[in-house]
């Protein structure tokens, strides 16, 4: 290949611009700060689709065994505390709402801000891993954790007088809910934690100021990833707290 | 090297306040709805607008939240891929579950 | 119809100066590299002695099973021989053979860019994998798994003891570092390609790969959820795999081969990538329908996530169900014939010369298509009934993956071995490895398509005197197949000293990998290249008046 008349239909790629002048944050091996732009949100949404994927397989199970032991999951669902359930979720959207705040004041450059709004969305994901192992520990003591010390009794002889009590070997199916409930919720909770340790770290290269000079992809991806962590929760919630609720 | 209509590229879009602000009061209408129904015995109807409205609200999140509105088709089509692929699992598999001579459908 | 390209006598070739391979010296600057090259080397390390270990075991079957009785090793022994077998060639050796070396060196080479898109997640995914091996070594050495390659539940979840959480560990791992491969090249391929390259310039190489990633992240996280599931229940009893608890062991079946039927196709399609660039450049010719070739590939990806209940046709599946899988599944032909009707073709009238990766390469089309009919065969739900779990259904992908996808690494091994390290390996020895490789492979499994049909189950390490002659075929096979394996492993690390020294283009090859220096320089170009013709554009190549030799320093 001609080197000359690459290096010059090359010049005009770039628009002119010396194609040695560019910013710090450009990596060697991409051309312009747009292709790296488009490549790492590109890559971060290709992620995703692995994530979609990953909670997929237990959708999918949980599909199958809802219709299978309807039953065991109405009165599973039942037991759960639908106020803390709702509280979380209403959690979580403002984490999404402070999380897309910090994204827009990357993009605007303001430091001061960006580092509130992080702060406030770890915040409100601690809150939400709060309210959350509130729910877990209450579980443990009413012995609805699946294993060796799952405990039948309440759905067969249910103390509330509104539920309908199950027979003994449907009763034994609520386990299947109650695995269901703690894979999907806690894969969900493990998310927030690495989205949680993630955001530290966001904040100490904030606090230096590394994302209001331009080079916000960091911030943007990390919002793909919280956003994409809350819209699991935005199925889990009717999905596992919101199944025949009127009995 | 954004040239228009080149389905991969699309200009970097600043979405304001106002919108995340809209989309998020949105987003809590439609919690407060939700739970709200599920009280409600509307028979099959119950699992049904609980999904529709969870679809609402995960494609808003997608849309604004996380920018597919104003983003490439490519990302697009990623997101419509990932979808596709999840059906084919629930599909597929559904095939099985719901015609098997011993099954509990 | 083909064209004669003469380049400039290549004989006076000079290693150049400055090149990957000595931009800096010591363990260092290997382990904490970012080059792709670099990287796609250690990948070529560490899965040829993963394959040596799966290689080793494949003998101890086979010569356990010379005589009729288990006599040895004990039947226990032999279920994890044949486990650690498949689980190191599988998910250690198959799926990241040529995506991982030859892809990882070649992708950003052929598109035109200095390194994939994510250089850090490049080398972290090699270290994923290297953590996944040492978790299944670990398994093999504490005393192994005997679950068979597929984790089968219950089996795996209640009713052994042996290290099936620890394996599924390391392929829990290994698979996140396929995700990531599989992320990188669909991110470079999209985003990184050169001025010119549209997707129709684009080598079929990199359509392969293409396809080979869209399965690697759709697929891989439903196994690696699928695996976790099996770990809690092995761990805490969760019940959703336990049939006594009101689970499903046919939902891991639907969740696992969901994954695992689509990775066969992981398997393949690069396989098929780098057979469609051999047998053009050695017919000097333009693979003949370059589109349907290259929509093909996209096309296996996606039927490939159609069929998987196939595996599943003697488990109590819907025979509603089965029907339609039955039917999907022989839709995958269509896309794998259109590919072999094609390479047909694009020997036709060519200027065909026989160097070894074109023996590789013609070793591939015929077992492939041996393999792929014999597929049509487990498809078709009666067959199936009598076949699935014999030695045919072992005789059937032992065709496809060891017979295609072997025959095609070493075919793309040896063509772009002269680029990798600049230098020639020996000829003459290489096609005599090519040619015993390919008699091994028959006589060891031609066999068992036999035994398979007479009815010898799979997975016993005795069997009845009758099936004995065609085993000790099969087992004689298998020990001229391992001299064929051994030879590149003993002449490739000799070439790297005594072998010829290459020069850029040793096969008149047209891609744009090969118009630069071999070895490659770090930044791959000097100046980023523009496209300015099609692939595999013979006539571009004898037009070109100045051959360039790009050597700095």
């Amino acid at each position: 290949m001609d080197s000359q008349s690459i290096a010059a239909t090359h010049g005009e790629l770039v628009g002119g611009v010396d194609p040695h002048s560019h910013p710090a944050f450009l990596r060697h091996h991409f051309e312009t700060v747009a292709q790296q732009r488009e490549a790492a949100s590109f890559g971060m949404w290709v992620f995703l689709l692995t994530e979609v994927m990953f909670f997929g397989g237990m959708f999918c199970a949980y599909l199958i065994f809802r219709n299978w032991y309807h039953p065991a999951f109405v009165a599973g669902s039942n037991t759960l505390s639908i106020t803390l359930g709702t509280t979380n979720t209403a959690v979580l959207i403002c984490s999404s709402l402070t999380m897309a705040m910090a994204v827009y004041s990357a993009e605007m450059r303001r430091r001061g801000q960006l580092i509130a709004f992080l702060l406030l969305t770890i915040v409100l994901g601690l809150a939400f891993l709060g309210i959350k192992a509130v729910e877990y520990k209450e579980k443990f003591d009413l012995h609805h954790v699946p294993g060796p010390n799952f405990s039948i009794q309440e759905f067969v002889h249910p103390t509330n007088p509104k539920a309908i009590p199950l027979a003994p070997d449907m009763a034994e199916k609520t386990q299947i809910y109650f695995s269901l409930y703690f894979a999907m919720t806690g894969m969900h909770a493990l998310h927030m934690i690495i989205g949680i340790s993630l955001l530290f770290f966001l904040v100490a290269k904030a606090y230096q100021g590394a994302y209001t000079a331009g080079h916000i992809m960091p911030i943007e991806n990390f919002g793909l990833y919280w956003h994409f962590v809350d819209i699991v929760w935005i199925f889990l919630f009717p999905l596992l707290y919101l199944i025949s609720r009127y009995r | 090297m954004s040239e228009k209509n080149d389905p991969e590229h699309q200009e970097q879009h600043i979405v304001g306040p106002k919108v995340y602000l809209l989309v998020f009061l949105a987003l809590m209408v439609l919690t407060a709805t939700t739970t709200g129904v599920a009280f409600i015995d509307l028979g099959v109807f119950n699992p049904i607008i609980a999904l529709a409205i969870a679809c609402v609200k995960a494609s808003l999140v997608v849309l604004f939240f996380m920018h597919i509105h104003y983003s490439s088709r490519l990302l697009k089509m990623t997101v419509l891929a990932g979808l596709f692929t999840f059906l084919l699992l629930i599909t597929l598999t559904m095939t099985d579950y719901i015609s098997r001579a011993w099954g509990m459908w | 119809m083909s064209t004669i390209v003469s380049l400039p006598d290549q004989a006076t070739a000079k290693l150049p100066h400055k090149s990957y391979l000595n931009e800096e010296y010591g363990l260092k600057s290997w382990l904490l590299t970012g080059d792709h090259k670099r990287i796609a080397i250690l990948y070529l390390i560490s899965i040829t002695f993963f394959f040596v270990i799966g290689g080793v075991l494949a003998g101890l079957i086979r010569l356990e099973l010379l005589t009729p009785p288990a006599d040895l090793m004990s039947t226990d022994t032999y279920n994890k021989v044949f486990s650690m077998h498949g689980i190191i060639m599988i998910f250690l050796f198959l799926v990241p053979s040529v995506p991982a070396t030859i892809g990882n060196f070649l992708i950003p080479l052929m598109v035109g860019a200095r390194d994939l898109a994510f250089p850090k997640i490049n080398l972290l995914s090699w270290y994923l994998y290297v953590i996944g091996g040492i978790f299944i070594l670990s398994a093999m050495v504490l005393g192994g798994v005997d679950t068979g390659w597929t984790f089968t539940t219950p089996l795996s979840t209640h009713y052994l003891n042996t290290h099936v959480v620890t394996a599924a560990m390391g392929i829990f791992v290994a698979g996140f570092s396929s995700i990531l491969t599989g992320l990188n090249f669909i991110v470079t391929i999209h985003r990184m390609r050169c001025p010119g390259m549209t997707w129709f310039r684009l080598p079929l190489f990199v359509w392969g790969h293409y396809a080979t990633s869209i399965i690697m992240i759709l697929g891989t996280p439903v196994l690696a959820i699928t695996l976790v599931l099996v770990a809690l229940e092995r761990t805490i009893n969760i019940g959703v795999f336990d049939p006594t608890k009101g689970g499903d062991p046919l939902l891991f079946q639907h969740l696992f081969w969901f994954y695992s039927h689509p990775a066969v196709y992981i398997m393949i399609l690069p396989g098929m990538a780098v057979i469609s660039e051999v047998i053009s450049t050695f017919s000097r010719k333009r693979v003949f329908g370059y589109t349907a070739v290259a929509f093909s590939s996209v096309a296996i990806a996606v039927f490939g996530f159609l069929v998987w209940e196939h595996h599943m046709f003697i488990m109590g599946v819907s025979q509603y169900s089965a029907l339609v899988f039955s039917l999907l599944t022989m839709l995958v032909a269509v896309p794998s014939a259109i590919k072999i009707f094609n390479w047909s073709m694009t020997l036709y009238q060519g200027s065909i010369t026989f160097e070894t990766p074109m023996l590789y390469a013609f070793g591939f089309i015929g077992l492939f298509t041996i393999g792929g009919l014999t597929g049509i065969f487990l498809a078709t739900l009666g067959m199936d009934v009598h076949l699935t779990e014999t030695y045919f259904i072992v005789a059937h992908f032992h065709f496809v993956m060891v017979g295609g996808m072997l025959m095609a690494y070493l075919a793309g091994v040896h063509f772009w071995w002269p680029k990798m390290t600049g230098r020639m390996y020996p000829e003459a020895i290489s096609k005599l490895s090519a040619i015993v490789t390919f008699i091994g492979f028959i006589v060891t499994f031609f066999p068992q398509f036999l035994l398979g049909y007479l009815g010898m189950p799979r997975r016993y390490a005795a069997y009845p005197a009758d099936f004995q002659v065609l085993n000790v075929f099969s087992t004689a096979g298998a020990s001229i197949l391992g001299i064929g394996y051994l030879m590149p492993m003993l002449y490739l690390p000799w070439s790297l000293i005594y072998g010829k020294i290459a020069g850029n283009n040793p096969w008149q090859a047209t891609g744009l990998e090969w118009q630069i220096q071999s070895p490659p320089l770090t930044e791959n170009y000097v100046e980023i290249p523009i496209m300015d013709h099609e692939a595999y554009d013979y006539e571009w190549l004898a037009n070109k008046t100045v051959h360039e030799v790009q050597t700095v320093g």
